[in-house]
């Protein structure tokens, strides 16, 4: 087994070793030891895949370059390969991956309730996201990512809280809906590539080496776009989200917007724009428009919002919003800035989710105007809480900022196919959601945490205890760091986002 | 000592460490020790920051008496893409070190006079920890070496401020400033980002061609005469620095963005003296005198900069005069000031700089005098327990120190000679009437006679007179660790006017036009001082409210749009809640939940809604199968007869 399928299938081993761990309050160790040696792993790889990427320079690349590579036959008549390799942009979102899988462990210390098979899924969960990030065979990757995807049903059906199962049937009806559409468009590319060159293949590089028909991607891009839109938080196949994350577990709820949202945003860029530059070309100004009213609809949506999930899920709508905006900018800086604004957002909104999953133990309430004065008791939350509301309305020294600066500054720059005065009408609207997101995290978290305390027996509730400091921590070192030293993500992923600006030249 | 120059990072970077060592250990173990470790901080960055002030100015200026700019550090931050690289760095040039010796020389009395205003406070370690990040703050955005670095740390120095507007977090009040601050600014913000992408936009192309050394979005870039003119031609020069004044008007709070700055006096007074008085509130005039050479080129944004300028200048002092909160009083008139140091800027030009160093030497003494009467007027809050200066009076005799530092102020700002104020005023002043601007020079001229009649009213009121409440009547000098600060700074505001200073800050050509040019700006500057200090001592001299009452009673309506600033604050309460809350926001969130949702469950329901139709078919019952058997076999054979014929 190489590298990276060490990286795919450590979770999954350690879901199996969960699954035989006998006693109950072991389960939640072996699952730590296990993400732990996951995010050792992810470093090394990563330290590896640095060294490699800063010697090189990229240039007129169409393909994507990749390392580390393994390759094996599976279905060998249908040109179905086990192939994995990895580049600067899904070496990003792996890192992501494995921060927010150990500090979900972290986050659901508690969970008392069928913690084997709660810890169990959580990992098999993660196992289809590294898949997916990893397999660059476009049936190993969907096979992936229906493994990702499913879980989420018994995990917000058995453990969630409120009305769960509605928003677990919810959820994975819409995604599902979405599948169907990534697939049938994964066949229009694998039947047109196989007809044209006579090489049927799933191999991502492969189907880049030909020129799809033009009438053909000007219905199969806006297939793939919206089919991985709807895990992308697409506008308006965005509902499944609030009610989703409103629902879920913790760890869930991170791991959901902290990751599995992703795949959403690097599905659309890695297959959906790189495959079909033409349909990009041609629905590009459509998917922004979209897109922006993604970004100022999801924050003015969070500015009523009384539940404190329901606000950070459409804060997370709004943000996304932003990655798919970068991706449809076709833009140089606006593709990184979607890359970077994904392991971002990643990162924030799982800060996001285990704060109010921390808040919510103590307060047994996610209603923001039950709340109040919560900073003077447990002051290390509400720190935390404005950390991650500052991210979140992108203050510089953070990674938001970086990231959606690249995303309107490519915005505003347009590309060479689509009317740039649209673009920037657009961007200009975009932009303005940096002042909404400031009025509703200002107006939210402070309602939440400064002024009085509303209510008496908040006075006894207690401030983090040391796996929470250890988990908000790490994210913030991570929000912070990206923040200050943000040259090495841009470097890592910079590489691998060219081949796709080239093809589209 | 020359070295200072390449070692000139330290100056952010002691506030830097002592910001993350205080905040994440040692505040938790010793409170007192984290305002020890602040302010050594502060003391170490003015210490170097002297030394490179003195080396630098030490440096012979050039054939045309400028000085050079430097970027002695620097570090790869951001790459956008070629040419728009981002290098967090360092840059030396007069008007940078002109500001970082202020902010240094503020910051540092201000943490001193902490250290006994806040003493016994809960939040102690806290509050020093913010003020070290402010501080952090705003030394890097006064180096920043190129826009993109400003804007960082200009949102840096706007979320320290709101920190520290809303330290005390359990009021109410202080919360809601606090925000008010933070999103009023934003607000304005947005327009700097989008200047600077509009800017960067049309410069790109420009860029490719050039072949200049640098990056765009370098000042040294951006301000090179070549690509100066290169970038006037492409039209959207104006519309770009218009947007970047945006963002400058909101930090340096010029009308109609001015709101949030009077509600910002929430925050303990220290912060209120450094950074609603003294240095953040600067910024605004500081990024525009840094793209002085780009607002140079675009005569009508620079005169609507003026007009704004003055406008903000005359509006805000007239409120002044009618409001009871000393430190909202402040607050109006460092609005005010601020309007000076915009219009100054405003009236200059390349050829004709005087207005330019007018401003930035407005903006020196400012500093020092603002910061005076701020730091006085916490020693009388302190002593009062009161910020209403009706609760005051009779404090001469109980606060000696105070009352004497108050008055150098008072007579500082109100620009009577020796003091300070007096020749930065007069300067501006100066710039006006030179250039044939007489709606400036009056209105500058009327506004100074004003703001020595509200600065004399808070004195007289506070300080003459007999005590009007139990607070001032027991009033005691303040400690000694407060008072120290005060004498410096009373100093500075005797001496600061005497510094040649358009030797050491100027732009352009240089030759001195300043000081010496008419006799009559001085004599009717001073003439108007006097007026309204006397004024002043005749209506509150005998600490009365008697002769005030009868005033503001004739003048009933007026007064009252005055003392409620105009409903400034409800125009914009309704704009937000009644307008933007009520009719966006509010719909969006009920659309989203019914509309766009109702949809998915439109479509579930339909869905089961066909299923339960079509299980009608599958009964289960051989009857019901023979009939659609039949019935299927019938409707076969029709169908064959019609397509067979």
């Amino acid at each position: 087994m190489g590298l990276l399928s060490w990286l795919i299938f450590i979770p999954f081993f350690t879901a199996l070793a969960v699954i035989l761990t006998p006693q109950p309050k072991q389960i939640k160790w072996v699952a730590l030891i296990g993400s732990g040696i996951h995010l050792l792993l992810t470093a090394y790889t990563a330290i590896k895949l640095w060294g490699v990427i800063s010697q090189e320079t990229f240039t007129a690349d169409v393909f994507a370059k990749l390392y580390f590579t393994e390759q094996y036959d599976w279905f060998k008549s249908l040109g179905i390969q086990y192939m994995l390799g990895v580049d600067g942009m899904s070496m990003a979102m792996v890192i992501l991956t494995s921060i927010i899988i150990f500090t979900g462990v972290l986050a659901s210390w508690h969970v008392t309730e069928r913690p084997k098979e709660f810890f169990a899924l959580l990992l098999v969960l993660v196992t289809g996201v590294f898949g997916v990030f990893l397999s660059f065979d476009l049936f190993l990757f969907f096979m992936f990512y229906e493994v990702a995807v499913l879980p989420m049903y018994l995990l917000i059906g058995v453990w969630g809280t409120g009305p769960k199962e509605y928003s677990a049937m919810k959820l994975t009806l819409m995604l599902m809906v979405g599948s169907a559409f990534i697939l049938v468009g994964l066949f229009a590319l694998y039947h047109t590539s196989g007809q044209g060159t006579g090489v049927y293949s799933f191999n991502l590089n492969t189907l880049a080496s030909f020129e799809y028909p033009k009438s053909m991607q000007a219905w199969v891009f806006p297939m793939i776009f919206i089919g991985f839109g709807i895990l992308g938080a697409l506008y308006p196949f965005h509902t499944w989200s609030p009610d989703g994350h409103a629902s879920a577990p913790t760890a869930v709820s991170m791991l959901h917007a902290g990751v599995l949202m992703k795949l959403g945003g690097y599905g659309a860029l890695r297959i959906a724009v790189y495959l079909l530059p033409d349909g990009a070309k041609e629905w590009a100004l459509f998917f922004m428009g979209l897109t922006t009213i993604n970004i100022l609809y999801g924050s003015f949506g969070a500015i009523k919002q009384k539940d404190l999930k329901y606000f950070t899920a459409y804060s997370s709508v709004s943000h996304c919003g932003i990655v798919l905006f970068g991706v449809a900018t076709l833009n140089f800086m606006g593709v990184k800035g979607a890359v970077l604004q994904m392991f971002s957002h990643g990162v924030m909104t799982g800060l996001f989710f285990a704060l109010i999953g921390m808040v919510y133990g103590r307060t047994h309430t996610r209603m923001i105007p039950e709340m109040g004065g919560l900073a003077k008791v447990m002051p290390w939350l509400a720190v935390c809480f404005y950390v991650a509301g500052m991210a979140s309305l992108g203050l510089p020294g953070f990674s938001g900022f970086i990231a959606e600066s690249h995303v309107f500054i490519g915005g505003f720059f347009g590309n060479a196919w689509n009317s740039s005065v649209a673009m920037q009408v657009m961007t200009v609207l975009a932009t303005m959601s940096i002042v909404v997101t400031a009025v509703y995290v200002l107006r939210g978290l402070g309602k939440v945490f400064l002024g009085p305390i509303t209510d008496s027996h908040y006075l006894s509730l207690t401030d983090a205890g040391f796996t929470e400091k250890l988990t908000t921590g790490i994210l913030i070192a991570v929000l912070f760091l990206v923040g200050v030293f943000p040259q090495f993500l841009i470097k890592l992923i910079e590489g691998s986002v060219l081949p796709i600006l080239n093809r589209l030249r | 000592m020359h070295d200072m120059i390449a070692y000139a990072w330290l100056i952010p970077a002691f506030p830097f460490i002592s910001f993350l060592l205080i905040g994440l250990g040692v505040r938790l173990y010793s409170q007192k020790l984290a305002g020890i470790i602040a302010t050594l901080s502060i003391g170490a960055s003015f210490a170097c920051a002297l030394t490179l002030a003195i080396t630098y100015f030490g440096l012979a200026p050039d054939a045309e008496g400028l000085r050079p700019t430097l970027v002695p550090w620097s570090f790869i931050w951001v790459d956008y893409m070629e040419g728009l690289r981002v290098n967090l760095g360092i840059l030396v040039d007069p008007i940078s070190v002109l500001l970082m010796v202020v902010v240094t020389t503020v910051s540092l009395l201000v943490h001193l006079y902490s250290m006994g205003y806040m003493k016994g406070e809960t939040g102690y370690g806290r509050y020093f920890t913010w003020l070290n990040l402010f501080t952090f703050s705003m030394l890097g955005l006064v180096v920043a070496p190129n826009i993109i670095q400003t804007y960082v740390f200009w949102e840096l120095v706007g979320a320290s401020s709101f920190l520290l507007i809303g330290y005390y977090y359990e009021r109410g009040a202080a919360v809601a400033a606090s925000k008010k601050a933070f999103i009023v600014t934003r607000f304005a913000d947005l327009g700097f980002l989008l200047g600077i992408i509009l800017l960067g936009y049309v410069g790109y192309p420009l860029y490719q061609g050039s072949g200049v050394e640098g990056q765009l979005f370098d000042y040294t870039y951006l301000t090179n005469p070549q690509n100066i003119t290169a970038l006037v031609g492409t039209g959207f020069l104006g519309i770009s620095l218009l947007l970047i004044y945006m963002g400058a008007a909101g930090k340096s709070a010029m009308f109609p963005l001015h709101i949030w700055l009077p509600d910002a006096m929430e925050g303990p007074t220290p912060v209120s003296a450094l950074i609603h008085a003294a240095t953040m509130v600067v910024a605004g005039v500081y990024l525009v005198a840094r793209l002085f050479p780009l607002f140079s080129t675009t005569p009508d944004v620079l005169e609507f900069v003026s007009y704004v300028g003055l406008f903000t200048c005359a509006f805000a002092a007239i409120i002044a005069c009618t409001q009871d909160d000393i430190k909202r009083v402040l607050a109006f008139s460092t609005l005010s000031q601020l309007g000076y140091m915009m219009f100054a800027l405003g009236l200059a030009s390349m050829d004709q700089p005087l207005g330019y160093v007018a401003s930035m030497f407005h903006l020196f003494t400012h500093a020092f005098f603002k910061a005076l009467l701020f730091l006085g007027a916490g020693a009388i809050i302190h002593a009062v327990h009161s910020n209403d200066i009706w609760h005051m009076g009779g404090l001469k005799k109980l606060m000696p120190v105070t009352h004497l530092t108050f008055l150098i102020a008072v007579l500082a700002i109100s620009g009577i000679w020796p003091f300070a104020g007096f020749f930065s005023k007069d300067e501006i002043l100066l710039a006006a009437l030179q250039g044939g601007k007489n709606i400036h020079f009056i209105g500058g001229l009327l506004v100074a006679g004003l703001t020595a009649f509200y600065m004399a009213r808070i004195y007289f009121l506070s300080f003459w007179g007999s005590p009007r409440s139990k607070g001032s009547s027991h009033a005691h000098e303040a400690p000694l660790i407060m008072l120290i600060p005060l004498c410096v700074l009373a100093v500075l505001s005797l001496v600061g006017g005497w510094v040649p200073f358009s030797d050491y800050v100027t732009i352009g050509l240089t030759e001195h036009q300043g000081g010496h040019g008419s006799s009559i700006v001085p004599i009717l500057g001073s003439l108007v001082a006097i007026l309204g200090l006397g004024f002043s001592w005749f209506v509150y001299g005998r600490g009365e409210s008697a002769r005030s009452d009868a005033i503001a009673a004739k003048w009933g309506m007026v007064f009252g749009w005055i003392k409620n600033k105009f409903y400034m604050d409800e125009v914009y309460q309704f704009i937000t809640h009644q307008m933007i809350f009520r009719f966006v926001a509010t719909p969006i969130a009920w659309f989203d939940r019914n509309v766009v949702d109702g949809a998915v469950n439109l479509t579930g329901w339909l869905t089961r809604r066909a299923s339960s139709i079509f299980t009608l078919i599958q009964t289960g019952q051989a009857q019901t199968y023979g009939v659609w058997f039949v019935v299927g076999t019938g409707v076969t054979l029709i169908m064959l007869w019609f397509t067979k014929g």
